[in-house]
């Protein structure tokens, strides 16, 4: 099992050491990102604001946990199709938990580096230090995470059933998440029944919480064990219909011309 | 043919395809012999890639059965996948690895930890042992397949699917790499199953050919028994007869052909 785990890491690594193009997906364009923000913070500082409003740093850092997290799963999966390496995949004998797995583990390597690389960056640019969100800041990480691989296992089952027409999707998901999950405002502003659907994402206890910690340096273990919570009941249903889709795919014979298209 | 064993390696019984209404294979039955070379023919949307992608666990059929090595494809698909394997000239290994890189995936992915030595085997043996550090992206499209090739051997597999395995290499070079299948093939006593428009290869490479037509199997024996059968020139013109009248043959079931194990 750990030898073709192994063998789709290598993959990643193999593919991350040349490419500028992949290196600035880790680097590039989450730095841009922090940037924006950073100097909105910075402008809104100088507005005399309270220090708090330095948690759209935060939030910019942890949103990109989810953000990438989401994009590990689906993207990995799509560039087989691609290139059309599909097949050779599906017809090796890795199990699809074991791709997953392996994927899972690209997917937490990358986004602890972006993580690192932007809070290091936060620091010294903007005097924001997120380990100010304490020990819960791990909890943080790991409901975003496991939130991403969620959101990424429908998304992917979409892309299986609906082939280079849901590949949008890919990028759209997480911009139909980000407003709903209250990133850089607090839940409170979202109109009432929007606060109904906000409550039921494990991102918006994560953002919250967050706040809630850059504010009273509180961290509400309840929102996180929700986050938590919600988590799994989406990972399931994630991956009960990930199964029921490829099951599908495999019925209407999508999986064997998908890199045909 | 030396097929060695009466058991035969892989057994199709009434595999049924269907997408929508479309029939894709209509109660397909044969057999395949240990170390036998079948060759499935037949015109494009005849059913071959349907029934091989079926033997490799990617289509679902709609109904009947396929066992490999005496093992249900539906239950034991990752099992029999471990000892098989694929190459064809319409799938291909990331462009942004190395040859060498590819080859090492490849290996890990059927349990191979260290296939150092195997792959410069493989590299020598299909001739591209020089192109080992290039970008998989940056090979001609013979190169390419040749790479195809050295992955489909990897784990030294007991049954080989080929679909279309030469189409997109240059006369000399589809020479090259026929002697060398066929080298390997007889070395490792792999059984083969080969699809391909080149008639005159199928006639050089197949023990035994099926033809298809509308997803069921009107003939089926040696090239040399069915040329002669059908009172026809070579197997290209017979395949241009099927292509065109395939509708008019009767369906036939290959398990009635002579057992496995008798020459």
């Amino acid at each position: 099992m750990w030898l073709r785990i192994s063998a789709i890491v290598m993959r990643f690594f193999f593919l991350h050491r040349r490419s500028v193009a992949r290196v600035m997906e880790i680097f590039f364009w989450p730095v841009m990102n922090l940037l924006v923000w950073g100097f909105v913070t910075s402008f809104l500082q100088e507005l005399a604001l309270p220090k708090t409003v330095l948690f759209l740093i935060g939030s910019v850092i942890l949103w990109d946990v989810l953000y990438r997290s989401q994009q590990g799963i689906t993207l990995a999966i799509t560039e087989e199709f691609w290139v059309k390496n599909i097949i050779n995949i599906f017809i090796s004998p890795i199990s699809v938990a074991e791709l997953l797995g392996a994927i899972c583990i690209v997917g937490i390597i990358k986004s602890l580096v972006t993580t690192i690389f932007l809070a290091l960056l936060a620091f010294f640019l903007y005097s924001f230090n997120l380990m100010e969100t304490g020990p819960g800041l791990v909890l943080f990480l790991g409901n975003l995470l496991l939130f991403g691989w969620a959101v990424g296992l429908f998304t992917m089952a979409l892309i299986f059933r609906y082939g280079r027409a849901g590949e949008a999707l890919i990028w759209g998901v997480p911009f139909l998440i980000q407003p709903v999950s209250a990133v850089f405002y607090p839940v409170g502003v979202l109109p009432l029944w929007l606060q109904k659907v906000a409550w039921l994402l494990p991102s918006t206890y994560v953002f919250e919480g967050m706040r809630q910690v850059l504010a009273t340096g509180v961290t509400d273990m309840f929102k996180l064990g929700v986050s938590f919570g919600l988590n799994m009941v989406y990972l399931l249903l994630g991956s009960l219909y990930f199964g029921w889709m490829l099951r599908r795919v495999r019925e209407m014979g999508y999986l064997s011309r998908m890199h045909l298209e | 043919m030396e097929t060695g064993s009466a058991a035969p390696i892989t057994e199709v019984s009434r595999l049924c395809k269907r997408f929508g209404t479309v029939t894709a294979l209509d109660s397909l039955s044969f057999r395949v012999c240990r170390g036998e070379i079948l060759g499935i023919l037949g015109p494009n949307g005849a059913g071959k890639t349907t029934a091989i992608h079926c033997m490799l666990g990617l289509v679902t059929p709609s109904g009947g059965s396929i066992r490999i090595m005496g093992l249900d494809i539906a239950r034991h698909r990752r099992q029999i996948l471990q000892r098989v394997n694929f190459s064809s000239a319409y799938t291909a290994l990331p462009a942004n690895l190395t040859v060498y890189e590819n080859l090492v995936v490849f290996a890990r992915l059927y349990g191979r930890k260290d296939a150092r030595e195997e792959i410069a085997r493989l590299l020598e043996l299909f001739e591209i042992e020089d192109s080992a550090g290039r970008l998989t992206g940056s090979l001609s499209s013979g190169q390419q397949t040749r790479l195809n090739l050295c992955k489909a051997f990897l784990n030294d597999p007991e049954i080989l699917f080929l679909d279309e395995p030469t189409a997109s290499l240059d006369p000399d070079i589809a020479a090259k790499v026929r002697t060398r299948l066929h080298e390997l093939q007889l070395e490792r006593g792999i059984t083969t199953i080969y699809t391909s428009h080149n008639m005159r290869e199928v006639e050089e490479m197949c023990d035994r050919v099926i033809f298809l037509a509308k997803g069921r199997i009107v003939m089926q024996g040696s090239p040399a028994a069915i040329i002669a059968q059908s009172k026809s020139r070579s197997l290209e013109d017979l395949f241009i007869v099927i292509a065109r009248n395939g509708h008019l043959y009767e369906a036939v079931d290959d398990r009635e052909a002579e057992p496995c194990g008798s020459e």
